[in-house]
């Protein structure tokens, strides 16, 4: 069977083309802000006998394509127990929200949580971050990796942590620490969520953030057991969604 | 949100409500009604009884209850369980419980009590400071307890704009938590004699329990349907006849509930459903839904699974339990009352764990594939308990997804997605 997986996110639209469950190809486009199109190219690229959407566009891929959905949860979990069969547990940092799996057996979920209601120390919190140094997403994670100690930063939410930042960078602190306390400070937050679900390692580190070198750094140090972070961090999603479709 | 043949405009004004703001929560409760459950399908044709109650709601009922008043009855308001309704009516007073399910006028409500306040407390204080609940403005008293902190500090707030009683509820369940109880209810035997001038008398409490006793086995009835599957009735509406049971005509909505059982045992011994035989069930226990809080069971109902029982107070927590009827003298009958009123299991008593039994015990008898605990943000009680109520399901082998929440439409999103994903780990 040919299966389409589609993961249709809020910063991007990642798909993966199986053919049982041999990857075939992979595809990551924009959302921008017309992701129905996006999603639509994709579905014309490839023949596939079955599509399955996952991620906060599901719905709306089910409603146009007439196709199943699942929760970013299973997919990951799914996705993440593929790429690592001894994968305990899963982090995805996506661009709008943070999600924290506890596996069983096979890509089981156990247990999960989900950051509610903010963006607090998603991709997009860090994207604004970025702005707020005047770095580049890249630079600032280079910066951060390389400082010694971060200056803490006290709140998460975008907004307050924003003027923060300026305040700071108007005081004429170290940017690169800024950077650092900014990394420090999700990466507690994340540990605490992995906490409460009481994740094991392997811990399958996915979605863009996974992409950080100082994020990745921070939570290998934190977290008890081993991080295992995919080459291809941003598809675990849509991986997972064309598989569940075996278990349909 | 009736289609309005009679024009209760008059009725409403006579009671003092704010017409404009009024009609904006009719529309609005009327919208979500529309939304949460005319949009179900296979739905037993006795809930139309319930689908009339609601398009009248603040119609016809409160037509009832001015009639009632008019011709010198007396409606009491009451916000909790505790409350003892068969007292109420052995009087010949009406009681009738007061919604506080949606979000309404919270910027009023912030000037005098903080933001962190849950969402119940900010929404029967909303109703009351905007003029918009006829039911409260019907009630002769309104009948507090001091069960958290929270009511307990909003009574008296409330207090001051409207006639309020509290009664002392203690918070544990010892022999002598339970003397000093029956002794509160013997206070509001006195008070409930004041206000209507009429004496409670063995017959009049002998024939009040039997007739609140029949209501709730009328609804005992409807939630033992619901252990079948496929599930004869949906979480939602089974929540909708728990909810007007405590606003409606006790002996009309009784009978009413009797039909509506007689039906869904029907469907039972055909095999019929709201939901395909297999579809995933759902235990959700928790805070209240004070009308018209549909939202969590809307969610879960709509992700494709069904809510086969509620352990809160408009649930189980609401009939599970019935006055002993074999009281001979007014002495046992009130003792009676108040020990059955005591053996409600809310987290506002320590040690609370006869909940946590009736939750694992709930789970086992309706085939509940899984448990969603819900609790009101701000609410210490709920969310302080919600830990051990995790432990005992995981431990009974069954997964539990932890909620809090408010009557805010903001995180549906979210939480869709945290609850198809739990569906799905079913
Ligand atoms: S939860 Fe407790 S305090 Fe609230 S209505 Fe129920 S019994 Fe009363
Ligand atoms: S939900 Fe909790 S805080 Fe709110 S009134 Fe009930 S017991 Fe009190």
């Amino acid at each position: 069977m040919r299966v389409l997986g589609l993961d249709i996110g809020s910063r991007s639209i990642d798909a993966v083309w199986l053919d049982g469950d041999r990857i075939v190809d992979w595809a990551v486009a924009d959302s921008g802000h017309d992701p129905g199109s996006a999603s639509a190219a994709f579905v014309e690229r490839k023949a596939h006998d079955v599509i399955i959407a996952t991620g906060y566009g599901r719905h709306v891929a089910k409603e146009r394509f007439g196709c199943a959905a699942v929760t970013e949860i299973t997919a990951y979990g799914l996705g993440s127990a593929a790429l690592f069969p001894e994968a305990a547990s899963v982090l995805d940092i996506g661009g709008q929200d943070t999600k924290v799996i506890s596996l069983g057996q096979a890509g089981r979920v156990v247990d999960f949580e989900m950051n509610d209601k903010c963006a607090a120390g998603t991709g997009k919190f860090l994207e604004v971050m970025a702005r707020a140094l005047g770095f580049s997403l890249e630079d600032m994670a280079e910066k951060a990796r390389e400082a010694r100690a971060g200056i803490a930063i006290s709140s998460m939410c975008t907004v307050f942590a924003e003027s923060e930042v300026t305040g700071l960078v108007h005081r004429g602190e170290d940017r690169a620490r800024i950077a650092r306390g900014l990394h420090e400070a999700i990466a507690k937050r994340t540990l605490g969520s992995l906490k409460r679900v009481n994740a094991r390692g392997p811990l399958v580190f996915a979605g863009g953030v996974a992409k950080n070198p100082a994020m990745v750094d921070l939570i290998s140090s934190g977290f008890v057991g081993e991080v295992l972070v995919p080459d291809e961090a941003q598809i675990v999603g849509a991986y997972g969604a064309a598989l569940s479709a075996a278990r349909e | 949100m009736s289609d309005q043949a009679v024009d209760y405009h008059p009725m409403w004004d006579e009671l003092g409500l704010d017409l404009p703001t009024h009609d904006a929560l009719l529309e609005a409760v009327g919208q979500l009604f529309g939304d949460a459950y005319l949009t179900q399908e296979n739905r037993p044709t006795g809930m139309d009884y319930l689908n009339f109650v609601m398009s009248e709601v603040h119609g016809l009922r409160i037509k009832e209850l001015d009639d009632f008043r008019k011709s010198g009855g007396k409606v009491f308001g009451t916000f909790c369980l505790y409350v003892p309704e068969e007292i109420i009516r052995a009087a010949g007073a009406w009681s009738v419980g007061l919604c506080a399910g949606a979000e309404f006028a919270y910027d009023e409500v912030e000037q005098i009590m903080p933001r962190n306040t849950c969402a119940l407390i900010k929404s029967f204080m909303g109703f009351k400071l905007a003029k918009v609940c006829p039911y409260i403005e019907s009630s002769d008293l309104v009948i507090g307890e001091t069960t958290c902190d929270g009511k307990k500090k909003a009574y008296e707030l409330l207090g001051e704009i409207h006639d309020t009683w509290v009664m002392e509820l203690p918070q544990m369940k010892r022999p002598e938590d339970i003397a000093m109880w029956k002794a509160e209810v013997r206070e509001l035997v006195k008070k409930a004699e004041e206000i209507t001038g009429n004496t409670i008398t063995e017959d009049s409490l002998r024939a009040a329990i039997k007739e609140v006793n029949d209501k709730r086995r009328a609804l005992q009835r409807i939630a033992a349907a619901s252990a079948a599957d496929p599930a004869p009735i949906s979480g939602k509406d089974r929540l909708l006849a728990t909810q007007v049971a405590f606003y409606d005509d006790v002996p009309r909505f009784t009978q009413m509930m009797n039909t509506l059982a007689d039906e869904l045992e029907a469907r039972v011994a055909a095999g019929e459903g709201v939901a395909p035989r297999g579809a995933k069930r759902v235990l959700v226990t928790g805070t209240p839904m004070a009308l018209p809080n549909w939202k969590i069971h809307d969610i879960i109902e709509k992700a494709g699974a069904v809510v086969v029982g509620e352990e809160m107070c408009t649930g189980s927590r609401y009939y599970q339990d019935l006055v002993p009827e074999d009281g001979s003298t007014l002495d046992e009958m009130i003792d009676a009352v108040a020990e059955k009123y005591l053996d409600i299991n809310c987290a506002c008593f320590t040690p609370n764990k006869g909940r946590i039994d009736d939750v694992i015990r709930m789970a086992k008898d309706l085939g509940a594939d899984g448990v969603i605990d819900l609790s009101l943000q701000f609410c210490g009680l709920y969310e302080m308990e919600s830990h051990g109520v995790e432990e005992a399901v995981r431990a009974a082998g069954l997964p539990v997804l932890k909620i809090t929440t408010d009557y805010s439409m903001e995180d549906v999103g979210q939480l869709s997605t945290r609850v198809e994903a739990f569906l799905e780990m079913l």
